[in-house]
């Protein structure tokens, strides 16, 4: 009997150790297989065009991973990404001279102020954050049908300087990808090396001995959430930019693309856990995916079915895992 | 001798607030009416009025379940694309040739299986909540029905069909009798049962009930599966009123089924609420939603109030707590 459950925790720790790795192997595989059956998987052109829509999945990321850690979730970042995008879209097309960097810092400031009343709802008012994002969902969806009257802003209307922010290059690296590696950058730096980033953790792996260590849980869950918040901004921004037009119901249903990479990468949803690194290989992973099925030929309706499915597999891989690393620690316990 | 002790407890907090929550939403009520019948002069006549349950009682159907759920202290936000799911498999299997009768089963089986499934993960997978849990089944859910119909519809029902969604008995349209005849039921089941009252117990103490021999994740999937089951008879009056299905049918309905549970008074958190005021709620909400579409309110203004008054509902309880640990430190 222990024989088995030692080879049974080996897996589950092994899985644990090696899971980046895993991923890795995956993501090879897979870009293999594809590659084979449709040769136009891996040329530059494709292979940029899903860089740009990885970085954005990759920036969301990082957020709702910050979320995730504080035990909660976020639904509203779709609606909060069409909204900055519709309010900058509407801005640069009334003003067309309008320098892009004011463009995106004014879709990052939208989204910091939504992010920040969620915020504000959940540590102080108390809301379970299902429920404040559901209802915020609806209502910022509800304002960008409003802010744009019901019609979207089309490529003609955006100035070409506007447009060129997705198009553009800096040291021969696409403006998307350059933002989203220096977003990765400060927040490995802020989550691993500073004492905020240090108690966003304290306060997912266990709220109550947070408290009593003397962390401001309020604090830390709405900074959380304004994090989301001005980073689902800019990705509005970037987002309309990229495909040149802002519509009302702009990236709707993209909360569970970025819900997948997160627990994909190892994100426990049950809080206090989540690497930097998990969440690339799981936007990469995801991103691939995302481009590779309609290549071969997997159709569109489809895609819905697997992303659920991608979900709750791995909540459900994790959940072992995590079950399997739990024994081992008792057995080590009990020797 | 634990029921009692419940009881004793459940008993000491109606009366302390929960009576006078749903005090305020019958005066919202009729503050809600009023206003409507000021706005619009057709609003009063007892042929709107009647007309006016038939647009909205549908999605009440997961209300009444859903109570449970939230009384439990979980949540469920698949039950749309459950509604969606089942609703385009009994279109489909209908125009495969399969009689309508038996489609309508099939539809009643589906929903509870979806349910069941909800259901069995929560339990299985402790570790999960049942926010990821229906968030990944909501997805598949969905998935599953665009994988069938795609971007088609799927109608042309028999003609006797239409009589779910659009039918009167005496007067009386249908779906109120049907609604009447649940809500009743589960208003019983909750109340007056044994069952009722381990969902209560489940919902003030998980880990207290299954020590004192509540079978919990029983109780547990039961619930689940019920509220898949109610989703599929939504599904079913629903479609009957469309004429036809899609796979975006019932979109959004999530939100409103929360927020009319949570708006009748039940606490987030689990063990509070009761039966009455999520019912009125649902009649609340919808002829709000009536009267501001009479005055031709955009959908997207009414998305807009909807979610407001959903954080409004879960903030009122919340600050009235706040208020009292402020007074009970100084």
């Amino acid at each position: 009997m222990t024989e088995k459950a030692m080879s049974k925790v080996s897996i589950g720790a092994s899985i644990a150790k090696f899971r980046e790795l895993g991923l890795l192997v995956f993501i090879v595989l897979l870009s293999i297989v594809v590659q084979l059956r449709n040769p136009s998987f891996l040329t530059i052109e494709n292979i940029n065009d899903m860089m740009t829509n990885t970085a954005i999945l990759s920036i969301l990321s990082v957020g709702m991973m910050l979320v995730i850690v504080t035990r909660g979730i976020d639904l509203s970042i779709g609606a909060t990404l069409a909204l900055s995008g519709m309010i900058a879209a509407l801005t640069v097309s009334d003003y067309p001279d309008l320098h892009p960097i004011l463009a995106i810092l004014l879709g990052t400031l939208i989204g910091l102020i939504c992010g920040t009343i969620l915020g504000f709802l959940i540590s102080k008012g108390g809301i379970l954050p299902i429920i404040a994002t559901l209802g915020l969902m609806n209502v910022f969806r509800g304002l960008t049908y409003m802010a744009s009257g019901g019609k979207w802003v089309s490529a003609y209307q955006m100035p070409t300087s506007f447009k060129s922010i997705a198009t553009s290059k800096i040291l021969g690296l696409n403006t998307l990808i350059v933002i989203a590696i220096l977003i990765y950058i400060i927040a490995y730096y802020f989550i691993n090396h500073t004492r905020t980033g240090r108690q966003i953790y304290a306060v997912g792996s266990n709220p109550e001995s947070a408290k009593i260590s003397g962390i401001n849980i309020d604090r830390i869950l709405l900074l959380v959430y304004a994090i989301m918040g001005s980073l689902s901004g800019l990705a509005g921004v970037l987002w309309v930019s990229k495909f040149a037009s802002a519509q009302g119901d702009t990236a709707m249903g993209y909360e569970f693309s970025v819900i997948a990479a997160c627990v994909l990468g190892g994100v426990s949803i049950a809080g206090g856990s989540g690497k930097i690194s998990g969440i690339i290989l799981g936007s990469i992973l995801l991103g691939i995916l995302n481009n590779a099925l309609p290549l071969i030929n997997v159709s569109p309706f489809w895609q819905m079915g697997i992303q659920g499915s991608i979900i709750l597999i791995a909540v459900m891989i994790n959940a072992l895992v995590k079950r399997g690393v739990d024994r081992n620690h008792l057995m080590r316990r009990k020797i | 001798m634990n029921n009692k002790l419940i009881l004793a407890k459940q008993d000491f907090s109606f009366k302390s607030f929960f009576l006078q929550w749903e005090w305020m939403l019958i005066l919202l009520f009729i503050l809600v009416n009023i206003i409507n019948a000021s706005l619009s002069p057709y609003y009063l006549e007892f042929n709107s009025l009647r007309d006016a349950t038939m647009t909205f009682l549908d999605k009440s159907f997961i209300v009444l379940p859903m109570v449970f759920i939230m009384i439990l202290g979980d949540i469920d936000i698949s039950v749309a694309s459950t509604v969606a799911l089942s609703s385009v498999i009994m279109a489909d299997l209908y125009n495969m040739g399969v009689p309508m009768e038996l489609a309508m089963m099939i539809c009643l089986l589906v929903g509870t299986v979806c349910g069941l499934i909800n259901g069995i993960l929560i339990v299985k997978f402790k570790e999960l909540s049942a926010v990821i849990v229906t968030l990944a089944t909501m997805i598949i859910y969905r998935g599953i029905a665009y994988i069938i119909l795609e971007d088609q519809a799927s109608g042309k029902f028999p003609e006797w069909y239409s009589f779910l969604g659009w039918g009167y008995i005496g007067g009386i349209p249908f779906i109120l009798i049907i609604f009447i005849v649940f809500a009743i039921a589960f208003a019983l089941l909750l109340h007056k049962t044994i069952f009722g009252r381990r969902i209560y117990a489940m919902g003030n103490n998980v880990t207290a009930s299954r020590f004192s021999g509540v079978q919990v994740d029983k109780i547990k999937i039961i619930v689940f599966t019920l509220t898949g089951l109610m989703a599929a008879v939504t599904a079913l009056f629903l479609t009957s009123r469309m004429g036809s299905t899609r796979p975006n049918i019932a979109m959004g309905y999530e939100l409103d089924v929360i927020a009319m549970v949570v708006l009748g008074g039940i606490s987030t958190t689990g063990g509070k609420g009761r039966m009455i005021g999520a019912i009125i709620a649902i009649f609340l909400i919808g002829f709000l939603r009536n009267g501001l579409g009479l005055i031709n309110v955009p959908a997207q203004v009414l998305l807009i109030i909807i979610g407001l008054l959903l954080i409004f509902a879960v903030m009122v309880p919340n600050l009235k707590t706040y208020r009292d640990k402020l007074r009970r430190s100084n």
